[in-house]
């Protein structure tokens, strides 16, 4: 067993030296593609170097060519933990632009959708800082109600991961009762396991000590590297676009905007959970409000808006209004308003603002998206700096880094 | 008191004059223009004055106008005062031959990454910048790839054969 030869070092000639350390491009500690360079002492870090952009897919020059429809698809793809938040992040953006007014009922819905997009997002974050120091259980436990959540969206939309949901004006088709039903499943059941999950890891010891004092950043810090999202809350600083700039009927709602002190990797986790409780909140309260509608009031799902909205497809095959606007609409031959505007939402990482100028013609003629993960990810080596590398790890998921949002 | 535009506008007007155009109320916020030579000290004024506290930047971006001679180039400024919830768009242009800029990295951190975005897809060189290299697109890349010149692909071109793409070649 001990037959192999040990270095051992004469006393005195102990050279300090780094060892450069590459964690990514693909690596098992960060979740998703993009790269680390560390600089260690030991194990410490003296230096970081962030790369990015090994999955830009030039998304803001593909969108210069494409109709506003078509630009729905490609923000799917920026954060792909949370998709339906973009994708109506993107139509309401529109909807600024081209003076549309929605409906209370999907302002409602779509609350709905983005509520449960946000739980799912927390979920998956929170769950990967427990399988990065070492608790599995919690991830395997919650993946089930992630899944509902999926279910849901499949029931809405027809798809899962890349939803696509929706249009400019509101969905495609209503709510079926099976997406109510799995909605009310959803509610009636998450709660104990969002406990449990609370429960495994809140006061546990070894998590506590992993997390505390680690990858903290103070509110001061965080404000001037542009940090928004749990991410700032976690810092001190209550700033939710929600709260702050309503969108979609948010001010009809009536819920808590936690917010951690220390901005360390434990706040940032108590921050999330403490929001996935609002969300289940908001999203009793939006069930509530559905309820009040009556007679045709009740069976609306979109705003009308003939030019922008597809039609529904057996309207388009008995109604000549609809033939013609679905092929106006499928050939890109709208022009669109003069103008410009910003508009954000609370992304499930922090502010996602949509910048969208259009010259009148029938694409954007430019769109930039403000994703704030590729913002608050430049902070890493000043939060980092001196740490453990082990902490770095958990850092480097609690921050919730999604590589598909930092790369656009 | 709150923070309103009319506010901004008078401080930004008596503090630089006829330097500040084009102020507009815009659907989602106000925005106006200033030279180039005076980005920086715009940007300064807006984040030191007390009674303004532009300390949060939002974004930074660009666009490309070919058309607007002399002035082709637009850099946007998105500010925001977290404290009275009031958000401001900045817009300076400039020409393409000579797209410098001064860097806001001293201001605010944040600007550092926005800048280097902007610089790989426009080429706006922001003078002072610490670490002005391309970020999202390969370091060997020789051109500004969101600048209008380079439109995207025409889909119904048929001259170039790549069958694995579904695009032109010949049909079997």
């Amino acid at each position: 067993m001990n037959d192999h030869k040990h270095i051992i070092l004469e006393e005195g000639n102990i050279q300090k030296q780094t060892t450069t350390l590459n964690l990514g491009p693909t690596h098992p500690a960060t979740h998703g593609v993009f790269q680390n360079i560390v600089e260690l002492d030991g194990e410490r870090v003296v230096k970081a170097e962030q790369t990015v952009g090994y999955i830009h897919r030039a998304f803001e020059k593909l969108a210069e060519r494409r109709p506003l429809y078509q630009v729905t698809p490609i923000t799917d793809r920026l954060n792909y933990c949370s998709s339906p938040i973009n994708n109506i992040g993107w139509h309401l953006t529109c909807e600024k632009l081209l003076g549309v007014k929605t409906p209370k009922r999907v302002d409602y819905l779509r609350v709905i959708v983005m509520e449960l997009a946000r739980i799912a997002d927390h979920l998956i974050c929170n769950s990967i800082v427990g399988v990065d120091t070492g608790a599995f259980t919690g991830f395997l436990y919650v993946f089930q109600y992630r899944e509902l959540i999926y279910e849901i969206y499949e029931e809405i939309c027809g798809s899962r991961l890349t939803t696509n949901i929706g249009r400019i004006g509101g969905f495609e088709r209503d709510f079926t009762p099976a997406a109510f039903e799995k909605i009310e499943k959803f509610l009636k059941e998450y709660p104990a396991v969002l406990k449990e999950f609370e429960d495994l890891f809140n006061r546990n010891r070894i998590f506590m000590e992993r997390t505390q004092g680690t990858g903290g950043i103070s509110a001061e810090r965080a404000l001037n590297y542009g940090f928004t999202g749990p991410n700032l809350r976690a810092a001190g600083v209550d700033y939710d676009v929600r709260v702050h700039n309503p969108y979609c009927s948010y001010e009809d709602f009536d819920f808590e905007v936690p917010v951690g002190s220390t901005g360390d990797n434990y706040d940032r986790f108590l921050v999330r959970n403490g929001e996935m409780w609002q969300s289940l909140s908001i999203i009793k309260q939006a069930m509530q409000k559905l309820e009040q509608f009556k007679g045709t009031d009740a069976d609306v799902y979109h705003a009308d808006v003939p030019e922008y909205y597809l039609p529904e497809k057996k309207d388009v095959y008995t109604k000549m209004e609809a033939l013609i606007w679905h092929f106006k609409i499928i050939m890109g031959e709208i022009d669109m308003p003069k103008g410009e505007v910003y508009f954000s939402v609370e992304g499930g990482n922090g502010e996602l603002g949509y910048y969208l100028i259009s010259d009148g013609g029938r694409t954007p003629y430019r769109l930039h998206f403000r994703r704030p993960c590729f913002i608050y990810y430049q902070a890493f080596e000043e939060i980092v700096k001196g740490s453990m590398l082990s902490d770095t790890i958990v850092t480097l998921s609690s921050l919730n880094l999604i590589a598909g949002e930092m790369d656009a | 008191m709150a923070l309103t535009y009319e506010h901004i506008q008078s401080a930004l007007v008596n503090k630089f004059g006829e330097a500040i155009t084009n102020w507009q109320i815009g659907v989602d916020m106000a925005s106006f223009e200033a030279p180039k030579e005076a980005n920086l000290k715009v940007l300064q004024f807006l984040y030191e004055e007390s009674s303004l506290g532009f300390q949060f930047l939002t974004d930074i971006t660009a666009v490309h106008y070919p058309d607007q001679l002399g002035k082709e180039l637009a850099v946007v400024y998105h500010l925001h005062n977290l404290v009275e919830n009031v958000r401001l768009r900045f817009k300076v242009f400039t020409s393409i031959e000579d797209p410098t800029i001064f860097t806001a990295t001293q201001l605010f951190s944040s600007a550092n990454w926005m800048e280097r975005e902007t610089y790989d897809f426009f080429g706006i060189q922001f003078v002072g910048h610490p670490n002005l290299k391309r970020i999202l697109n390969v370091d060997e890349m020789e051109y500004f790839p969101l600048r209008k010149e380079f439109p995207l692909e025409d889909q119904t071109r048929i001259d170039k054969d790549d069958e694995m793409f579904g695009r032109g070649g010949s049909i079997r």
